[in-house]
């Protein structure tokens, strides 16, 4: 067998990285804990925002790694592993959807016996909508994904020590039956716990707009820990311009397709003008939330779009770097706008809780990274296609 | 011929290694106006010439807002200012509504703009050949070797300075590329004007032809002219010209024949006996006249309280004691002449029809208003 040219040799991240983890994590968690004792209504809105983001961000990142293998991609190999640190997550996040199960009448309509009773729509979904059948489908969604998890990562690191072309085989086939699976899960964590929210509203496109959100997300958590770990230079040489210009390409492509997604389900629901359908963007243009509203346009597309559209501004590692922060918080704007618009109909609110929960949850990637790291290769350096990545060009 | 200008001097080469260790030599030296030819794409080529990034970007950017002007503009010109129309409730610019048709004009000029970009600006059309084509350098570019094209458009150019230089290189072989003559575009050649004159004739004249003459010509007119009489037209066989004739005098056409006791319905009542059978097909034919015409006033159950009560002569019902005493032909009569306000329906309804409504309206009466003898084995 053909042996990688490559040479891995492992570097430690800068200590800096895990202390600054660490702080963020610990401030983080002392503000959930403070949040849910003095506002638990509110704690429980944000810990369903962190859940939502950080699922999203693990399940999009698996299927990135799926997506790989499946399509027999050579330029992404060696950043692979990122995608793959970041896939703990769908075992991580459901301990932000637990104070939620224990809060759930705070936050969801449906679940009020009462209400459901004197609401004949309520009554007709509540075959789906009862928390039996939640509990049920989160935890099938956690198992199956975590189940692919398991076996696609434990694959790829296995190969580290055995270089054998099996394990690739193996995960080109588990990545095809993932895709399914993959997609009816994100589809049901986004009804169940974005769409719900508003139970009497819904959106056949919206599985899909949480999926094009939740996919950017994971292409710019991959690209600003691949350009920070360049600039640590940590990341080996051979990775260039030419390997980064596909990250910025990418990232610019799914700016669009959230773009897309997000204004067919605006031009459709404005368009056949049903009450049943328009009150939900009602909700969301009332008081200030209209100008929040309104900024996501400019944030989530039209900022983004600009920072992206040239062809070198792709390959700037500066511009990705300041692009892939700024799309981290646009789909967190994204989110807040799907669930705070419920809890406070009358205008943005945002104050020490939410922000203590963001800190959370940028401690919590920061640790698990480091975590991840310390027992693992950053370079899958037996994979057969390693050496195609290294000679990859534009 | 002491008057031919240099284009370039070309120097070949074996190997991509050599080629891009060239182009790096020609960048360090101060070339700016090169060119590298070679028979496949080699990856590292634009880092050793420093290509700068394309400038079609540029093109793309400016024909696609053009495009959204355009397409933004036109729309809210003629939506919102010129012809104001309210669709659905929705404002007078739309701009959801909008943004698709935008989109896409946008797409469209952006992308035949690059194209139109592409061929005008840098393939410089209509100019179609080039110093190189047909040279020995070309031939062997586009088949087994790589070569370096100096151009002496750049200030540094001197020719015998790159002769040196390539050589230098250790190029396989050198060549000082001459300008032949400078090119007419083709499309300025008299051929070629006369061809686009000649279609432009050709292309004219025959829509014209199509349009004005072709598509009035008739293959055949056996049925367009045929040996009878148009209406209103002047007649050469009847001496007053009239193509319409008057009636022969005591003849009945088929068809028409005249309503008797026009003006006296106690007659018509006495002496007209309905003619058909009372079955269910001639009741059926006449529930459904009698729903089309008469139900409108008279109501559905012939009750005169149709839905245009209030707004109309109050409709009688057909279910008073004088209509049900009246005889079939007296209420053929009112059918057929009118009466009050009724109008004449003899237009609307043939007079089996009309029978058959009568037929139908002695169902309703005896349904409303049922005598003793019609309960007979009903017990």
């Amino acid at each position: 067998m053909e042996q990688n040219k490559f040479n891995y040799v492992k570097v430690e991240l800068p200590s800096k990285f895990g202390k600054m983890g660490l702080a963020l994590l610990l401030i983080g968690v002392v503000a959930a804990i403070l949040a849910f004792v003095l506002e638990p209504a509110r704690a429980s809105f944000s810990s369903l925002l962190l859940f939502v983001y950080l699922m999203g961000l693990g399940m999009c990142s698996l299927f990135l790694v799926a997506l790989e293998y499946l399509t027999d991609a050579v330029w992404s190999v060696a950043f692979r592993r990122i995608s793959e640190f970041m896939t703990p997550l769908i075992l991580i996040a459901p301990i932000f959807a637990i104070p939620v199960l224990f809060n759930m009448h705070d936050v969801f309509h449906w679940t009020h016996e009462e209400a459901v009773q004197s609401d004949k729509i309520l009554q007709w979904k509540s075959p789906y909508l009862n928390f039996t059948f939640f509990l049920i489908r989160f935890l099938a969604v956690i198992g199956i994904m975590a189940l692919f998890f398991y076996l696609i990562i434990r694959h790829s690191g296995k190969q580290d020590a055995n270089p054998d072309q099996k394990y690739t085989r193996v995960n080109i086939k588990l990545a095809a039956i993932l895709m399914p699976f993959f997609g009816i899960s994100i589809t049901l964590i986004s009804i169940d716990w974005l769409m719900s929210l508003e139970p009497h509203w819904f959106s056949t496109i919206f599985g899909i707009y949480y999926f094009a959100g939740s996919l950017l997300s994971a292409f710019a958590v991959l690209t600003l820990f691949s350009v920070k770990l360049k600039e640590w230079k940590i990341l080996p040489d051979f990775l260039g311009r030419d390997h980064f210009y596909n990250l910025g390409a990418l990232m610019f492509a799914f700016v669009n397709f959230w773009a897309y997604i997000a204004f067919s389900q605006l031009l459709l629901i404005w368009y056949a003008n049903v009450p049943e359908e328009t009150y939900w963007f009602i909700a969301k243009f009332n008081g200030s939330w209209q100008y929040f509203s309104i900024g996501l346009i400019l944030v989530q597309f039209i900022i983004p779009y600009a920072a992206l559209v040239s062809q070198p501004s792709k390959s700037d590692f500066k511009r990705l770097k300041i692009m892939s922060v700024w799309i981290i918080f646009a789909h967190l704007y994204d989110l807040y706008w799907l669930v705070m618009t419920t809890f406070v109909t009358s205008g943005v609110v945002f104050g020490w809780i939410e922000i203590g929960f963001i800190v959370l949850g940028i401690g919590v990637v920061m640790m698990m990274f480091k975590f991840v790291y310390s027992k693992r290769n950053l370079i899958p350096v037996g994979d057969p296609k390693l050496n195609r990545c290294i000679d990859f060009h534009i | 011929m002491e008057s031919k200008k240099i284009y370039s001097v070309v120097g070949l080469f074996d190997t991509a290694d050599e080629i891009i260790h060239a182009s790096e030599k020609v960048v360090e030296h101060g070339y700016k106006k090169f060119d590298i030819h070679t028979p496949f794409p080699v990856h590292g080529l634009n880092q050793a010439m420093k290509l700068k990034p394309s400038p079609m970007g540029y093109f793309a950017l400016v024909f696609g807002l053009t495009g959204t002007a355009i397409a933004l503009l036109t729309m809210a010109f003629m939506m919102t200012f010129d012809y104001p129309l309210n669709i659905g409730g929705k404002p007078l610019f739309p701009l959801p509504a909008f943004i698709s048709v935008t989109f896409e004009v946008t797409v469209l000029l952006a992308s035949i703009g690059t194209v139109l970009a592409l061929l005008f600006v840098f393939f410089k059309m209509p100019h179609n050949s080039h110093p190189l084509h047909d040279s020995n350098y070309m031939k062997k570019c586009t088949t087994e070797m790589f070569g370096v094209c100096l151009e002496a458009e750049d200030e540094k150019f001197n020719e015998a300075d790159a002769r040196s230089f390539l050589e230098n290189l250790a190029a396989k072989e050198i060549e000082t590329i001459y300008i032949e003559k400078e090119e007419v575009p083709a499309i300025f050649s008299k051929p070629f004007i006369g061809f686009l004159v000649f279609t432009i004739v050709l292309v004219s004249g025959a829509t014209y032809f199509v349009t004005n003459k072709l598509m009035f010509m008739q293959p055949f007119n056996w049925m367009m002219d045929q040996h009878r009489v148009d209406v209103q037209s002047i007649s050469t066989f009847f001496p007053d010209s009239f193509s319409m004739r008057e009636k022969v005098e005591g003849t009945v056409p088929r068809g028409f024949m005249p309503e008797d006791y026009k003006e006296s319905p106690d007659s018509a009542g006495m002496y007209l006996q309905n003619p058909l059978e009372y079955n269910e097909k001639n009741i059926a034919l006449g529930k459904r006249k009698f729903l089309t015409y008469c139900s409108p006033c008279h109501g559905n159950l012939a009750k005169g309280d149709s839905r245009l009560l209030d707004n109309f002569p109050k409709p009688p019902t057909l279910h008073s004691k004088k209509l049900r005493e009246w005889s079939d032909g007296r209420i053929y009569h009112v059918i057929t002449f009118g009466q009050g306000v009724m109008p004449t329906y003899a237009k609307q309804v043939t007079r089996e029809e009309r029978w058959a409504i009568i037929q139908y309206i002695r169902t309703l009466q005896k349904a409303l208003n049922p005598a003793e003898e019609d309960f007979n084995g009903a017990k």
